[in-house]
This record gives C-alpha cells, sequence and structure tokens, in this order.
C-alpha cells in the first residue's frame, strides 16, 4: 500500500469508525437477533438459528394490521403530500403581496413539537363529554353526522392519521420546492412567453421537468418517511397502537421491545428486517422509475 | 418589416431600502428600422439597449411612447401577438428536450386554425434547421453541444415560426473569441438570407461595426447618435460615441482654439477655420497621427510596438488625458525606435473637435 493510500484510510478512520459502530453494527446485530430463535434476554441464550421468528412475525395479525396501516399510510400521504406541496409552492412563487407571510404559516408546522401539534388535532377531531370536535361541527352544520374519529371506525381514524402526516411533512416540501422553483432561470419562462405557449404548457413541458429531481427527491424520501412513521400515530392515539388498531411497522417493533407485550428482541428485529427490505426495494423502484422519468 | 419607435419611454421603480424614486431605462427614445436591416444597439452597460430589445419584443411595457411594426401599433400588444422571434443571451433552449423538440416548441404553441400537423412542424425544424447549419445535431440534447451549436438552435427556435422580427440580445458574449468571428458572419448570412429586419444588442462595438446595417450607439437611455458604422466612426457627434468606437480607442487631448488655430499644448497643430476662441477636447483617431521630422504635435516616445501590417507607437504627451497615446502607422514607414522624441504631423479627418463642457462636436473644417 502506497504512502498515499495509508494517509487516505487514516484521513477517513473518523467517519469509517463512527458508521461502523452506529451503522453497520447495529445493522448486523439486528440481522442475526432475527434468526435467533427463542432468544433469552434475561440468560443471553437462544435454542437454534432459523427463520421462526419471520414466520412469527408474519403470521402475528398485529404485525399484519401494522404493516397494511403502513403501506396506507404511504400511499395514501407521500403522493398527496407531494402534490399539494407543488400546488402551494407554485401559488406562492405566482404571488407577489404577502409571500413572505405566507412562507411563514406555511413553515410554521415544521417547527412544532409532533406532540403539540397532536393536541392541535385532539381539539379538532377527538369526541369529549362536552363536544364532538371541531371537525365534526362542521360536519353537523353541513348536515351530517358525527363521526368519532379517534376511537371510531378504521377509515375515520386513518384520515385523521394521513391528515396528520401530510400536514406535518408539507413544510419542508414547500421550501424545497419553492426554492427549486426560484432557481429556474427565468429566461426559459421568457423565451416561452416570446412563443405564446399557454401557461398550463408551460408548467408542464418547462417548470414540471426543471424541478423533477427535485420532485422526486421529495416523493422518495416522503414514501422512506411514511414507512418509519410512529410518533405520529402516537401523538393521535396513544401509547396502546394495537389495541386501537393503528399501529405501524415501526410502533410494532417498539411493541415488541419495550411495549405491554414487549420483551422479544428477536420479533422486533425480524420485523425491523422486514421492514428494511420493504423500504431498500421501494426505494429501488423508485429510482429506476426517476432514472427514466427525471431527465437532463 | 418596419419597426418605428416613437417617444420610447421606461421607467422602472427603485429597488431596495434606500430605493429614491425612478430608474429610466429608456428616455424619450425615437427612432426607425428600415425593412430587411441589420441595427445593433451598442452601448455600455446599463444604457438601456436590453431594455429597447425587450420593449421591442413586448416583454416590458413602454412607460410612454409607442412601437410600430410597418403601420400597425403594437404597443400594448403581448409579444406572442406582435410575430417576433428573440434570442437570448444564455440561449435558453430548453435542457431536458432534444434540439428538434426545442426548435418545434413555438410551433406546438399554436392553436385554431394556425395549429399545424406533426409533418408539417417536423418539415419547417428541419428547414430551419438546414438554414443554420444544425441538422445532424436534431436528437441531441443542448446540454452535448458546443457553444456555437446552442446558438444557432436558439435562432432556428426564434426564426421557425417566421417572425417578422428577430431580436438578439448579446448573441455573442457567451462564445471564445474564435467562434464568435464565425457566429457573427453567421448571423449575417442568416439575415440576409431570410431577409429578415434583426436588431441586435451588442457592447462591443467591432461585433456591431463588422456586421449591422446601421448602428445606434446608447447611453444612459438616450439614442447618442444612429448611422452607418463607417459614417458613425468618421464623423461622431459626441466625444462618448467618439470613444465607444474603434480599437484601440480614440486619444483625447485637451486643446484650446486661439485665432482659428488648433493648440495642443503650445504648439499650433491645424488650422481651425471659423471657430470662436475656446477650450476644446481634440479626439485624434490613432490612426490620424503621421511621423514627420518637422510634424507640430511632439510627444515623448515610449515603445514602438511592430504589429506586422503596421505600427503601433507609444507616445506620451503632457496635454493627453489618457496616459499613453497610441498612434498606427503604416509598416513601411522607418520610426527610430531609440528617440526620445517624436514628431507627428495630424490628417486633419481624422481630427475631431469637441465642446469642453457639453462634450458634443463642434462642426468645422480643419486643414
Amino acid at each position: 500500500m502506497s504512502t498515499n493510500n495509508k494517509k487516505a484510510w487514516l484521513y477517513l478512520l473518523p467517519a469509517l469508525l463512527f458508521l461502523i459502530f452506529f451503522m453497520v453494527y447495529p445493522l448486523i446485530d439486528v440481522i442475526i437477533y432475527s434468526v435467533e430463535e427463542g432468544y433469552n434476554f434475561a440468560s443471553q441464550t437462544y435454542f437454534g438459528v432459523g427463520t421462526y421468528n419471520f414466520s412469527y412475525v408474519l403470521h402475528d395479525p398485529y404485525c399484519l394490521q401494522a404493516v397494511k396501516n403502513t403501506f396506507i399510510l404511504v400511499i395514501i400521504t407521500a403522493p398527496v403530500s407531494s402534490g399539494l406541496a407543488l400546488l402551494i409552492s407554485v401559488g406562492l412563487s405566482s404571488i407577489r403581496p404577502l409571500r413572505e407571510l405566507y412562507q411563514t404559516i406555511y413553515f410554521l408546522p415544521y417547527v412544532t413539537n409532533t406532540l403539540a401539534v397532536g393536541l392541535v388535532f385532539m381539539i379538532l377531531f377527538q369526541r369529549t363529554e362536552y363536544t364532538d370536535g371541531m371537525v365534526n361541527l362542521l360536519i353537523n352544520w353541513f348536515g351530517g353526522e358525527s363521526v368519532d374519529f379517534i376511537d371510531g371506525p378504521y377509515w375515520a381514524k386513518m384520515f385523521v392519521l394521513c391528515f396528520y402526516t401530510v400536514w406535518v411533512v408539507m413544510p419542508f416540501k414547500i421550501l424545497v420546492l419553492t426554492s427549486a422553483l426560484a432557481s429556474v432561470n427565468q429566461d426559459y419562462y421568457k423565451a416561452a412567453r416570446v412563443d405564446g405557449t399557454p401557461r398550463l404548457r408551460v408548467f408542464t413541458k418547462i417548470t414540471l421537468p426543471m424541478i423533477s429531481p427535485m420532485l422526486f427527491y421529495l416523493v422518495i424520501t416522503g414514501f422512506i418517511g411514511a414507512f418509519k412513521a410512529y410518533s405520529d400515530a402516537v401523538a393521535l392515539f396513544g401509547t396502546d397502537l394495537n389495541a386501537a388498531g393503528m399501529n405501524t411497522i415501526v410502533g410494532y417493533v417498539y411493541d415488541m421491545l419495550y411495549g405491554d407485550s414487549g420483551g422479544y428482541p428477536s420479533y422486533a428485529s425480524a420485523a425491523a428486517v422486514i421492514l428494511f427490505v420493504i423500504v431498500l426495494t421501494i426505494t429501488c423502484v423508485n429510482l429506476l422509475v426517476s432514472r427514466k422519468k427525471v431527465r437532463y | 418589416m418596419k419597426i418605428v419607435l416613437q417617444n420610447l419611454t421606461k421607467k422602472f421603480p427603485g429597488r431596495g431600502k434606500k430605493a429614491q424614486g425612478e430608474v429610466t431605462a429608456v428616455n424619450d427614445l425615437s427612432f426607425e428600422i428600415a425593412d430587411g436591416e441589420l441595427l445593433a444597439l451598442l452601448g455600455p452597460s446599463g444604457c438601456g439597449k436590453s431594455t429597447t430589445l425587450n420593449l421591442i419584443c413586448g416583454l416590458e411595457k413602454p412607460t410612454a411612447g409607442h412601437i410600430f411594426f410597418g403601420e400597425r401599433d403594437i404597443t400594448a400588444l403581448s409579444p406572442e401577438l406582435r410575430g417576433v422571434g428573440m434570442v437570448f443571451q444564455n440561449y435558453a433552449l430548453y435542457p431536458h428536450l432534444t434540439v428538434r423538440e426545442n426548435i418545434v416548441f413555438p410551433l406546438e404553441n399554436r392553436k385554431g386554425k394556425d395549429k399545424l400537423s406533426r409533418e408539417e412542424m417536423n418539415a419547417k425544424a428541419q428547414e430551419t434547421a438546414r438554414l443554420v447549419q444544425i441538422e445532424e445535431l436534431m436528437d441531441r440534447k443542448p446540454g452535448e453541444l458546443s457553444g456555437g451549436q446552442q446558438q444557432r438552435v436558439a435562432i432556428a427556435r426564434a426564426l421557425v415560426k417566421m417572425p417578422g422580427v428577430l431580436l438578439l440580445d448579446e448573441p455573442l458574449s457567451n462564445l471564445d473569441a474564435r467562434l464568435r468571428l464565425k457566429t457573427r458572419e453567421e448571423i449575417r448570412r442568416i439575415q440576409k438570407q431570410t431577409g429578415i429586419t434583426t436588431v441586435f444588442v451588442t457592447h462591443d462595438q467591432d461585433e456591431a461595426m463588422s456586421i449591422s446595417d446601421r448602428i445606434a450607439v446608447m447611453r444612459d437611455g438616450v439614442l447618442m447618435q444612429l448611422g452607418k458604422p463607417q459614417e458613425v466612426y468618421d464623423n461622431p457627434e459626441s466625444l462618448f460615441v467618439a470613444r465607444f468606437l474603434g480599437t484601440p480607442p480614440i486619444n483625447v487631448f485637451e486643446g484650446q482654439v486661439r485665432g482659428e488655430r488648433l493648440y495642443i499644448g503650445d504648439e499650433a497643430v491645424l488650422e481651425a477655420g471659423g471657430v470662436p476662441d475656446q477650450p476644446v477636447w481634440v479626439g485624434i483617431r490613432p490612426e490620424g497621427f503621421l511621423p514627420q521630422e518637422d510634424g507640430p504635435l511632439s510627444c515623448a516616445l515610449g515603445r514602438v510596438e511592430v504589429l506586422g501590417r503596421d505600427i503601433s507607437i507609444l507616445s506620451s504627451h503632457p496635454a493627453c488625458t489618457g496616459q499613453t497615446l497610441r498612434s498606427i502607422i503604416s509598416a513601411e514607414t522607418r520610426v527610430d525606435a531609440s528617440a526620445a522624441q517624436i514628431h507627428f504631423a495630424l490628417k486633419p479627418g481624422k481630427v475631431f473637435l469637441f465642446h469642453r463642457e457639453t462634450e458634443e462636436r463642434i462642426p468645422c473644417v480643419l486643414g
């Protein structure tokens, strides 16, 4: 090895050590845990190596519920939040007066504590002895029936969770998209104007392709973020998510480790590995698609 | 198509915290551009030439005044209704579209009865591409082209809709020196071939002089002079125009007219018939000097540069406003480079007198 190579490794060492200790080792450890059958936390012993943990987890109705919830959450929130953020940032970019005020308002959820936001959502949605919640008041006002969004039917709870997630992730997306829109060279728009390009065509043929790299970045991180959702559900439905039927995969992992039914690191690890594989697959698919669609 | 600018004024609101009042970018501009003419808008940065172009294009609306294309008043018309093609300084080619898609783009915008079939569009694109000689590049992306090729694509995109007027904003400034020479000839050829009325903006006088039919020199939003390049060069109406045109630049001296004679320092250099006694600026083109043993203007000789075709003599004179004065003389002339002094006679046609305060040309016949 040449001196230069040695030097390079020396300079890489801090980052490498950090990555190995905090990223690679835990990952390998989780995979090891996930294949150790009947692992006992106290005695640090296990019976054998196999795929029983995976099989158990995949047959656990709570886990299946969590997987279903997570997928619904991902499929709804990632596209909806990106689309809405795009609409809002395009709107923000095309108005002059009060733009900064609107930008600040749209950015507020980003700096607000998750649990504080959860509290606000309770006021909006939760039914108490005194009131049915603000949203229900609105529904009643339009002549509808009250719905229990927190303890009621599954679709109502899912709606609240999706609504909440979209609302929480939007500010960052709006921020990224407004700056992406602002960085598009104005001359493209001028050229389009001289050629009499209709506004919709300017948007689809110029603006969208120009910001497509950012848009795909947001969709991918949106997918990953939604797969990792947990605190949002807790903020809305409390810690006993299994009982509420609103658990997510990360929530299931947590419950298996520390929850009331906890103390099963092997099951938790198996669930975590499954999540890892799902996210990896989806991200790869996303990247493949984007390589075809994101041009220039 | 003939273009007429009538008392055109454009004011922009002041920007920033210290904004005070308005900035007048174009001030009461009036001139005509003949049908099929290539006109250069020439001036230093900030002189309002680009604003003028944008006004003609319709990207900016004038504060006052009118613009006519032919007999039609198009002042209030939006750009797409004016029938103009515009080439931007950075070309503004859509990077995600191929050359062909870029050229076809303006045609695809058409609606109703103007709508063309795909074959017609492609035929037009192909025809325009042939005109600017980029046929073999049609399926590439702009990012894969050189600067000169991008420039041609931009021109093709502007020409494909057969506009009555072609506008070019600093078309050569993003090209290297060699390509610039080639491209400006190319622009001239395309303009001649299509006979399209063309206005182009530049701050490079070489560029303007070499290809345009007429040049309009602007300063601070005001038209300083308009005319054929050679006329403007030979007959500058102001010190600004004299200074702006010509490389190497004109040499400017502090001078004095006394008793119908022009003095530079204490030396009477030329007869100035009919000019009242007054202090003046004397502008002498570099080619206006003739080395002569008994020449009236004596300068301290600095350096002699041999350029092959001609010689450039660098010398200095106390009355000269520049540090050195540069004269260009024919290479056949013998110059003693070791002498301390050099004496010049002046060619009267290359010497201009300007008013000391107003810097306007003093009409006179020197001899």
